[in-house]
């Protein structure tokens, strides 16, 4: 009722002005067309400048499919340990009152604030050779720096908000009363998680762990400072990008761009999605 | 059930929200926990469920300790103030959670739980909306699901927090009347928290009356009613035309037929219900002025302006029967004889 009125009284005073409707949306769109349109399409036609055959068989090199395996390993194991991690937190943060709360959320937060770089430069620091506990590592022949599980860290840290940040608003919203019910009924916790809980924030959550697998396999800043780049080794699709754009590799540099640029085109068509559901629900929830 | 609290008491940070609570609740009553807001009745219920743990003190159930029994392991229904229905699940999956939640071993099959379920839909009166949605509903109906669902387990309490709180008017009264009903039909022993005075007087068996996260009286609504135990009791239940003898003259007390007994000191406050006082017209030039009245139905409330001794203005108020005020034929500013039939004094 007042969001129709509000948009009544809206559309009225901008139909006195109507240019200025018109160019806001001109100049909107023609940043969007120039800023993310323009290099999507160029990064198409390069990856295809040399023909069809020539983008499969850089997509199809050692190098490339090492770096697209390495990329997935570190999603497949970063992305299930934060949606965890994620849910633990929003849960502790929304249902239970203890000291420290306050900065327990700001330091959920930290990978938002701080460069990635200097999160990835954390990681040499500590676990590289001449870090604290460089040496500790050394001795027992584990490899943190320039190595898979370094990078798998450098992810974790940097990807670590995203699903508790979906959830700690909603949670809050929702409030715990449904799930008092369902123990009062009898329900034992785990019971009253999975029957009560997850259903009301499943969309969220997907959102959130999409969110999240899109850093994770999308990360640059932070993994670039502790992987050192070894070929087929330590490259990540992100890193393979660079590296074979600086060795006038276009073809291939454009290869793995396409497929980055596939991930998020993906991404944001399920975001679109659980974005449409969660608004959805809360609507028919407030009825 | 029978319901024994002993010695509660409840800290949340410096606030004292319960301070040494003792509470006796026989098998099959339908008690009231009544107060103002903030007085700590909802988190004595809360307690008593389960839903939140006691600082010291003992809570036992048919004369089991169960002060350590987690919320689920302590056979209570509980009813919350907004329901608290599941929003994913239909009005018969809301219903069918408590039994379906059971351990395996004493789990019902689906056919006996569909079965229950509708019993207890029909028993709500429901069994037609077992299809919805929670959001699908109106208000009365939710709560009336939501204490189906409660029923569906066979507590041994009832514990519902403001139960008609978040209701209308006319589907409260609706609602009250049906309550009482029902707890005659199952006979659980029941607690329902609420606010509204009336609400408790009406519903409840048992009226226990708390402030400050103290108990101030605990009894029979008519018991509560007729002899309230302190001035915060009378003033909370009903209304109350306060007299504080310091601010009269002794004379007048007389006059209107509360005689000065020998207990009764300079700060004693006599309080009278407005039913207990009765107007007669008078040709006297006393200082009582009729100001104003208004119809409540069958009773008439009168507004009464007494002059004190030091000049202050005092509204008192009065209520009789319509036609009885018709029969006086008063106008406003006439002036009035006052005659109290009774009073309670506190010191």
């Amino acid at each position: 009722m007042s969001a129709a009125i509000s948009r009544t009284v809206h559309q009225s005073t901008l139909d006195d002005a109507n240019w200025v409707r018109w160019s806001l949306i001109t100049i909107a769109l023609g940043f969007i067309i120039l800023f993310l349109c323009v290099p999507l399409a160029l990064v198409i036609i390069q990856a295809f400048a040399k023909g069809f055959d020539a983008y499969l068989s850089a997509l199809s090199q050692p190098d490339m499919q090492a770096a697209m395996r390495l990329t997935l390993l570190t999603a497949l194991i970063t992305v299930p340990l934060n949606t965890v991690f994620g849910v633990a937190a929003a849960w502790a943060i929304t249902r239970f009152e203890f000291r420290g709360k306050n900065l327990l959320i700001t330091l959920i937060d930290l990978p938002f604030s701080v460069s990635p770089v200097i999160s990835g430069l954390i990681f040499v620091l500590l676990f590289g050779t001449q870090g604290w506990m460089g040496e500790w590592f050394l001795e027992h022949d584990i490899k943190v720096i320039f190595a898979v599980p370094g990078i798998v860290l450098a992810t974790l840290f940097i990807t670590f908000p995203f699903v508790a940040r979906q959830l700690i608003p909603l949670m809050q919203e929702m409030g715990s009363e449904e799930e008092e019910a369902a123990l009062s009924l009898g329900s034992s916790g785990w019971r009253m998680f999975f029957l009560i809980t997850l259903p009301n924030i499943k969309w969220a959550l997907l959102y959130g762990v999409l969110l999240c697998n899109a850093r994770a396999m999308g990360e640059f800043g932070a993994v670039s400072v502790v992987s050192g780049h070894i070929r087929s080794l330590t490259n990540t699709l992100p890193l393979h990008v660079e590296v074979s754009y600086n060795e006038y590799d276009s073809v291939s540099a454009f290869a793995g761009a396409s497929i980055l640029a596939g991930l998020a085109v993906v991404t944001l068509i399920l975001k679109t999605f659980l974005e449409w559901k969660q608004k959805n629900e809360r609507a028919t929830a407030s009825l | 059930m029978s319901i024994v609290l002993s010695n509660i008491s409840k800290n949340f940070g410096d606030f004292s929200a319960l301070h040494d609570i003792d509470l006796e609740i026989p098998e099959g009553e339908l008690v009231a926990l009544l107060g103002p807001s903030g007085c700590g009745k909802t988190t004595l219920l809360r307690i008593i469920a389960g839903l939140e743990q006691t600082d010291k003190g003992q809570i036992l159930l048919n004369g089991e300790d169960k002060t350590q029994h987690h919320v689920s392991q302590r056979g209570i229904g509980f009813v919350f103030q907004h329901y608290a229905l599941f929003r994913h699940m239909t009005v018969f999956d809301n219903v069918a959670f408590g039994m379906r939640v059971k351990d395996k071993k004493v789990r019902p099959n689906e056919t006996e739980i569909a079965k229950k379920t509708h019993a207890l839909l029909e028993l709500v009166q429901l069994d037609w909306l077992h299809n919805r949605f929670p959001d699908q509903l109106s208000g009365g109906q939710r709560q009336r699901i939501a204490l189906a669902r409660a029923l569906a387990v066979e507590p041994s309490v009832l514990l519902l927090d403001e139960p008609f709180g978040a209701l209308d008017a006319s589907v409260r009264k609706d609602l009250r009347q049906w309550l009482r009903n029902l707890h005659h039909e199952l006979n659980v022993t029941s607690i329902f928290v609420t606010h509204d005075q009336e609400e408790a007087m009406e519903v409840a068996s048992q009226v226990v009356v708390l402030n400050k996260g103290r108990i101030e009286q605990q009894g029979s609504p008519a018991d509560i009613y007729d002899y309230p135990a302190n001035a915060f009791v009378s003033k909370f239940i009903g209304q109350t035309n306060e007299f504080q003898l310091s601010h009269f003259s002794t004379d007048w007390f007389e006059k209107v037929g509360l005689p000065i007994s020998e207990e009764i000191t300079k700060d004693s406050i006599a309080h009278v219900r407005p039913h207990d006082i009765e107007i007669t017209k008078t040709t006297n030039d006393t200082p009582v002025t009729l100001k104003d009245w208004q119809h409540l139905g069958a009773l008439i409330r009168i507004e009464l302006t007494k002059i004190l001794p030091n000049g202050n203005p005092k509204a008192v108020f009065a209520e009789m029967p319509n036609e009885q005020f018709k029969r006086l034929q008063l106008n406003r500013g006439d002036k009035v004889d006052l005659k109290i039939r009774h009073a309670h004094w506190f010191h």
